[in-house]
């Protein structure tokens, strides 16, 4: 069924998935290393130069690439599902990834 | 043109499935179910697959045609691939009988599950009662209606081959041009028999449906508007 699937919205809907799951890995490990902030202030600076690292900003960008895809992804499918809309919804799906590229693309430029 | 296609068939029951691979004369003008029909009468006379009106009309050759659901009567081999090739297969998320023959009854128990069954609301002995065309629920019905019942949307669909309660995009849009219908007399049963757990709300908005849909219809939006109406309902507290 592999051929089925290669169509815009189904992309969407996989790339909300997963964008998902990953964001459900790293929310810990993130709630984490900001209670660091209060429990072991020196363990978390040290965490601060190892983030200012490129290799480390570049997979921030990965990050929030993935919390701008799950947002819009969500803003697509409440729009298309409680807004009784007529317009062609591949548009919303495109406009959705080209989003999160805008955004994620805005934080990268300000890190770098 | 003298040229061959090379066409495998997914022959057999179930439980026992194998790939049978033909070489059929090709033509200029040929639609995946001639391949099919020249398969069973020149090549191979066990050949089981069914088809009825041949013009898109009665939902009957449904088969997965290099990895895709398709009307097979109106698709042409060279829609489907660059290549002579072809692998032609039964239609995913429905019991196999024999080669490309699907048991559709699974389809069709979900679309009395989903109450896509007209409800009268008045007797033989009253009026037909007027109906508006340019009324919005009228229009908005009119756009699911011209289902043909070939359970193409119901193979593509992921929701359908991970959950065997999902009711799937034709019933519940069925379900949805009879919630539109002034004629209809339960709307509540349907509403109802849609807001459980293989009802609207299992749907992931994938689109397949909508995508494969070889009548061009839409079910994907008449489930968003199963969604919509199910949980106006729960709000406003109706039983």
């Amino acid at each position: 069924m592999r051929g089925a699937r290669g169509h815009t919205l189904w992309l969407a809907f996989i790339l909300h998935r997963i964008s998902g799951i990953a964001l459900a890995f790293f929310l810990p490990v993130h709630f984490y290393v900001l209670s660091l902030a209060l429990t072991r202030p020196e363990s978390f600076d040290s965490f601060l130069a190892f983030a200012d690292l490129t290799p480390v900003k570049l997979a921030e960008f990965g990050l929030v690439f993935l919390l701008a895809v799950h947002m819009f992804g969500g803003l697509r499918l409440i729009a298309f599902e409680w807004l009784p809309m007529s317009g062609p919804q591949k548009t919303l799906a495109a406009a959705a990834a080209g989003g999160a590229f805008f955004l994620s693309g805005l934080f990268f430029l300000q890190a770098v | 043109m003298g040229d061959k296609l090379k066409v495998t068939v997914r022959r057999g029951g179930p439980g026992a499935q194998h790939d049978q691979t033909y070489a059929v004369p090709a033509e200029d003008n040929q639609t995946v179910l001639d391949v099919v029909s020249w398969i069973q009468q020149y090549a191979d006379p066990t050949l089981s697959y069914r088809f009825a009106c041949r013009v898109g009309m009665c939902g009957s050759c449904a088969m997965t045609v290099n990895g895709v659901p398709r009307w097979t009567c109106r698709t042409h081999v060279r829609k489907v691939s660059e290549r002579p090739e072809i692998h032609i297969a039964p239609l995913r998320n429905l019991p196999v009988i024999k080669d490309l023959v699907a048991d559709m009854d699974p389809f069709f128990d979900k679309w009395i599950g989903a109450e896509a069954l007209h409800h009268p609301s008045r007797s033989r002995e009253e009026a037909i009662a007027p109906i508006d065309p340019q009324d919005a629920a009228r229009q908005e019905a009119d756009l699911g209606i011209e289902c043909i019942n070939c359970a193409v949307c119901y193979a593509a669909c992921d929701t359908v081959a991970g959950n065997p309660d999902y009711l799937g995009p034709a019933a519940l849009q069925r379900a949805w041009t009879l919630l539109n219908d002034a004629k209809d007399g339960a709307h509540d049963t349907i509403l109802d028999a849609v807001s459980g757990t293989g009802g609207c709300h299992a749907c992931h908005s994938m689109g397949s449906c909508t995508q494969h849909c070889p009548n061009e219809l839409d079910p994907m939006r008449a489930i968003a508007g199963l969604k919509r109406d199910t949980v106006r309902r729960a709000f406003r507290g109706r039983r």
